[in-house]
């Protein structure tokens, strides 16, 4: 079964954790130091998860789950995930989270900026334009009629569908794009960020 | 949590309100307003009125400890409090030094809830970086606890200058200190760590999703060996005589500030559907008639071991007359309904 580390314990990262743990993934979580610091969030939150050393808690991992404030980015080390698959959640919103030089590109998605400073991993963009606050809640079995859809963007097409995979597992109904380009749509002020849709219209607006 | 008294609050955040003709009332109109309903609410028997500290034209609640002042001296029962104060963007010397004068004027009625603040106009107008905003809330919450003890501080810090064996005045009776949290699993450790109580701002989805939140609370409090504290819920809504006119009165300003709020805060324009599921059982606003508010409000203190709702109560656009109605309406009807239900 696909195991997880998922980067950052603070309003989304324990929420990924929790619902991939019910989906029947093994889920390691840290923060950018002691996992002691996070033991009682775990304990409560994500009972089953385990708390670790970023760098442990990586190195067994199939699949990264990176939800760090975007702000702290700049001081992430690209060696940590070398060679990893990593599904990037944070959004570049400057009004909330302040201005970020290195995210001031208009004509790039955060996601591509991300991928270029990770460059030996794998970046696929997924989870960041649903509510931290409906992810638990919006999980529907396949086939539900008001099951949720949520795309899912990158350049690696077997990366993508791992990542589908693990979204259809979760209990939503994943939408490809096949490139970190194409997942522009998916940020914040874009036709899908935070919107609940089913698959046909996701896939009509996106598309 | 039982051994905590039940209180049943409000909160504003001071949108400038309409007038009949469907224009917005000036800013000095706007404050007095919400004096006018600050006394309205200790007299109809709210325990808690609280203001959210803003920097918006349309929400020009600066300076909210004023505003409560001037409420605490014509009133004698009603407790007066921020709901946040920006903590972050403010010095923790100045909000201890305001609140205890408040709690001074107002005889012991005085309380503070800080927050970092979800709308983050003050950062700016004051210097300081966004990106800044955990360690301010960390340094800053620090200091503030530091305050709360008592008697002469020492303090170091990053982001304000240290004191030394300082003397903080007034001297004055301590005051509820609260955190508000608005989905940080760190911030209810950071309460229960400092001693203060915990105040959950649910504004959207299922307020069951907040259970661990309280559990992790509680379960904080164990491992740090302090005693128990009180959880509280903020949520918005609006009462009225009857559900269809809450909810009617209320959807086309929530739609529009929704949508205006949401471009800088990413939210999603709303639907009737997303609004519908909002109001009903799973959602985070109590807007309808008593009945169904005060339902719903018992039903998330039992499900949450919560011992305090304050409901925001307010939306730009709507008239200081209708907020007067839902204050009334929940003084009245709400209150009694919801200390009915918690005892049943």
């Amino acid at each position: 079964m696909t195991r997880l580390a998922v980067l950052g314990a603070g309003h989304v990262g324990p929420v990924i954790a929790r619902v991939a743990l019910d989906a029947g993934c093994p889920v390691s979580i840290a923060n950018s130091g002691d996992p002691a610091d996070i033991a009682l969030i775990t304990e409560v939150l994500i009972p089953g998860a385990e708390a670790r050393w970023a760098a442990d808690a990586v190195a067994d991992a199939d699949l990264v789950v990176l939800s760090i404030p975007l702000h702290r980015f700049a001081t992430f080390d690209p060696d940590l995930v070398t060679g990893k698959l990593v599904i990037d959640t944070m959004n570049y919103w400057p009004p909330t989270d302040g201005v970020v030089d290195m995210f001031e590109d208009p004509l790039r998605g955060s996601s591509e900026i991300v991928a270029d400073r990770l460059a030996g991993a794998t970046v696929v963009k997924s989870l960041n334009h649903i509510g931290y606050h409906e992810i638990d809640e919006d999980r529907r079995p396949p086939g539900a009629p008001d099951r949720r859809a949520l795309g899912v963007a990158g350049d690696d097409p077997t990366a993508v569908d791992l990542v589908a995979s693990l979204i259809d597992r979760v209990g939503y109904d994943p939408i490809r794009l096949g490139s970190l380009a194409a997942g522009r749509v998916l940020q914040p002020g874009g036709p899908v960020f935070g919107v609940r849709l089913a698959a046909p219209k996701f896939t009509e607006i996106v598309q | 949590m039982t051994e905590f008294p039940l209180v049943l609050g409000l909160n504003t955040f001071g949108d400038v309100s309409f007038d009949d003709n469907g224009q917005p009332v000036s800013h000095a109109q706007a404050i007095r307003d919400v004096v006018a309903q600050g006394v309205l609410a200790d007299d109809v028997g709210v325990d808690f009125i609280g203001i959210g500290e803003h920097h918006t034209p349309d929400m020009p609640l600066s300076a909210a400890d004023v505003v409560l002042s001037a409420i605490a001296a014509r009133t004698s029962r009603v407790h007066v409090g921020s709901a946040v104060t920006v903590l972050s963007s403010d010095d923790p010397v100045r909000v201890f030094q305001r609140f205890s004068t408040l709690n001074a004027v107002s005889d012991g009625r005085a309380e503070v809830i800080l927050g970092r603040g979800s709308s983050v106009d003050s950062f700016p107008l004051f210097g300081y970086d966004l990106a800044d905003y955990e360690q301010l809330f960390e340094e800053k919450t620090h200091l503030f606890a530091e305050l709360v003890k008592g008697g002469p501080i020492t303090w170091n810090g990053t982001t304000r200058p240290a004191l030394k064996d300082q003397d903080v005045v007034p001297y004055t009776e301590p005051f509820p200190t609260w955190i508000g949290v608005g989905g940080s699993p760190q911030s209810v450790v950071r309460a229960a760590h400092y001693g203060f109580s915990l105040m959950l701002a649910i504004i959207g989805g299922h307020p069951a999703r907040f259970r661990p939140y309280a559990q992790l609370f509680h379960q904080a409090l164990e491992k740090f060996d302090a005693a128990p504290l009180p959880i509280g819920v903020h949520s918005p809504g609006h009462v009225a005589e009857t559900d269809e006119e809450a909810r009617e009165e209320f959807w086309p300003h929530y739609l529009e500030v929704i949508t205006r709020v949401g471009r800088s805060r990413g939210f999603a324009v709303p639907t009737t559907e997303s609004y519908a599921h909002e109001f009903g059982p799973h959602g985070a606003l109590y807007v309808g008639s008593p009945e169904t508010v005060a339902q719903k409000i018992a039903a998330n203190l039992k499900m949450l071991s919560a011992n305090r709702f304050d409901l925001k109560y307010g939306i730009g656009g709507l008239s200081h007359k209708a907020l007067m109605t839902t204050i009334e309406l929940y003084g009245t009807q709400v209150v009694p309904r919801v200390r009915e239900l918690m005892a049943e």
